[in-house]
């Protein structure tokens, strides 16, 4: 029986809405609104949403990238909220963080072979010479050249970049991975290259991965379990054949009914979502989603409701299914 | 074809730089019919913003020039009309959209008078005239409370809106040819759908032709007539949506094609295309998607093959076919 390496516990996170010269605090931007999930050793969990609904926040502020307003984070069982620097710092060594922007994200001062060896600098790992040959190894894991090991950023390609970003979180031999939209900026046969790298990592490396993206055909592609999130919370949490083949949360059928199919003679049933996102500085009564949901009842706007088992590993928040 | 409006004839734009001569455009001819949706497709760097910069002479010169080739809209050349002649053609009989909305409008302005501005200079409207026609053009995108969002400024609207706004100013005319490059790429699958939904109804109900610039293959399935793929700055293949999907000839689209994920796929390993994308300066003597191809032969390498019909409409540009 596999152990569950991260165990998320009613998590929120907000930001505070200020105003005037002295900054008066009025309204916060709820955007992780209590959220709950687990993923066990070696998993991919997926984590699907739009713009604004809060999963790069979530990304992030389970690492302590961010500091929680509320809720629990357990690592192998102990509350990492808890954790002085110095136990931060050791486990740092095994979650890491892979970023959307590898344009962004990695220092254009620094040569490539510095960016991915850093981290095994401030831990201590290794003599010079060690280190210099964990990151020419790194380099040729994630398909590079031990020669790019000197150039500078500015010098690579997109896709390239990505793969030292993917390269840098795995110098210190990670457990688990936060991969935050990792291939949305990076065109389609780039985009396979790296999803490959990343499965294959997995299985070579016994990886646990979250993966954020707003695509759900990319999070198919690589997920064992799916977690759609809207304005904040999770709707809908199941296994990924279950999901997307069962999808109960309307919300879910239409990102499911959105994706984009590369075939002329299929005409989808179109679920299409009126309006747009609402803010998550004042999120609508109730169910989020009721604003915006074709299968709005009058309970909807009044009671927001719980996320339940529905069936074996499905969960929904939605008052359809009693 | 009689119904061809706008044809292009062997078009070279090339950019001079300190580095070399790229050949960004390297002799491409097709031609766009009435009332017909036509997508150019390719990953960055193929050419395709280019080509639709060039058709409205607004590629940056220096260092980018266009050597050679024609541009003929209804017959009459636009690289060698007037500059007041272009002027009257531009954004009044043939509009573009541009890539990203963010940088195409102007921060300091609201939405509303960027969009009267364009009605103004073209309907040559009055200001109450062209308020009213304002409102009518951000209704018909489906921009909600028209009237009170269009004091707003660009940044206080999400993606999608803007990305409506950018659509709404390039109809003010009802222009005969939209040209759109990479309209839905930043936004997310929902609101994809609904931009997409614009873009049909255009083509319905007013007879627009749209040229459709993108590297998503995924997307242009439902929505194009026929499909224009290009590679290294050349055309590697045309059909029909249905020859393209169907019948992929070029072993590029064929690689595009294998390495979209689908949920069909589960967890299957992508087939992507190996290698990268080629510099466009001094490009080979020979195919120039050869160095990548797994079916290459001898003469690939020494020769620019020409394009081949198939069937029909369907064209390509590999010695595998003549």
């Amino acid at each position: 029986m596999k152990q569950k390496l991260l165990e998320v516990e009613n998590l929120k996170k907000y930001y505070p809405v200020t105003v005037g010269l002295l900054s008066r605090h009025v309204a916060d931007v709820k955007a992780v609104d209590g959220v709950s999930f687990y993923i066990t050793e070696g998993e991919t969990l997926g984590l699907v949403g739009e713009s604004g609904c809060g999963k790069s926040s979530l990304g992030r502020t389970l690492l302590r990238l961010e500091e929680p307003t509320a809720g629990r984070v357990l690592y192998k069982g102990s509350d990492i909220m808890r954790w002085d620097k110095k136990q931060l710092k050791e486990w740092r060594k095994e979650t890491q963080i892979v970023f959307q922007d590898p344009q962004s994200s990695l220092d254009p001062r620094m040569t490539i072979g510095d960016s991915i060896g850093e981290a095994l600098l401030i831990h201590g790992v290794g003599t010079e010479k060690e280190r210099l040959e964990r990151v020419e190894e790194l380099l040729t894991r994630v398909g590079l050249e031990p020669r790019h090991a000197t150039r500078y950023p500015h010098e690579l390609s997109g896709g390239q970049k990505q793969r030292i970003g993917i390269a840098r979180a795995l110098a210190v031999n990670p457990k688990l991975i936060v991969a935050d939209e990792p291939v949305s900026a990076l065109d389609v046969s780039v985009q396979a290259q790296i999803l490959n790298l990343v499965m294959d990592l997995q299985q070579e490396l016994g990886l646990a991965y979250l993966f954020i993206a707003h695509d759900l055909a990319v999070i198919g592609q690589v997920s064992d379990r799916i977690a759609v999130m809207y304005l904040g919370q999770i709707i809908e949490l199941a296994d990924k054949a279950e999901l997307l083949n069962n999808p109960f949360h309307p919300y879910t059928q239409a990102l499911l009914s959105a994706i984009p199919l590369p075939d002329p003679h299929h005409k989808r049933k179109k679920v299409s979502l009126t309006g747009e996102v609402p803010s998550p500085v004042t999120p609508p009564s109730g169910c989020r989603f009721h604003t915006r949901c074709p299968k709005v009842m009058k309970i909807c706007s009044e009671e927001t409701p719980a996320l339940r088992p529905l069936a074996k590993d499905h969960s929904v928040s939605c008052h359809l299914y009693k | 074809m009689n119904n061809t409006i706008l044809q292009i004839n062997q078009l070279k734009t090339y950019f001079f730089t300190r580095n070399g001569v790229v050949k960004a455009v390297d002799a491409v001819s097709f031609g766009l019919r009435k009332g017909e949706s036509l997508c150019l497709v390719g990953e960055s760097g193929c050419g395709k913003t280019a080509t639709a910069l060039s058709i409205l002479r607004l590629i940056d010169s220096p260092p980018g020039e266009i050597v050679d080739g024609e541009i003929l809209y209804r017959g009459e050349d636009l690289l060698r009309c007037s500059s007041k002649r272009l002027r009257q053609i531009r954004g009044n009989r043939i509009a573009m959209i541009f890539q990203d909305p963010q940088s195409s409008l102007n921060p300091v302005f609201n939405v509303g008078d960027q969009i009267m501005e364009q009605v103004k200079l073209h309907l040559r409207l009055g200001h109450q005239a062209a308020l009213e026609k304002t409102v009518q053009l951000m209704e018909q995108v489906g921009i909600p409370r028209v009237r009170e969002r269009m004091k707003d400024y660009p940044h206080q609207f999400s993606g999608g809106m803007k990305q409506r706004v950018m659509i709404a100013a390039a109809l003010s005319c009802n222009p005969e040819i939209l040209i759109a490059d990479e309209p839905t790429t930043a936004l997310d699958a929902t609101i994809k759908m609904q931009i997409l939904d614009i873009f049909q109804d255009l083509k319905q109900k007013r007879n627009t032709s749209i040229l459709f610039i993108t590297h998503d293959l995924g997307t242009v399935a439902g929505i194009a007539d026929r499909i224009i793929v290009m590679y290294g700055g050349r055309i590697a293949e045309v059909g029909t949506v249905f020859d393209i999907f169907d019948q992929p000839k070029h072993p590029y689209t064929l690689g595009l094609i294998n390495c979209l994920p689908s949920i069909s796929k589960r967890g299957e390993r992508l087939t992507p295309i190996p290698g990268m994308i080629p510099s466009l300066i001094n490009p080979p003597e020979g195919c120039i998607f050869y160095p990548r191809c797994q079916r290459h032969m001898p003469i690939c390498e020494k020769q620019r093959p020409k394009e081949v019909a198939v069937s029909g409409e369907h064209t390509v540009a590999c010695y595998l076919y003549s």
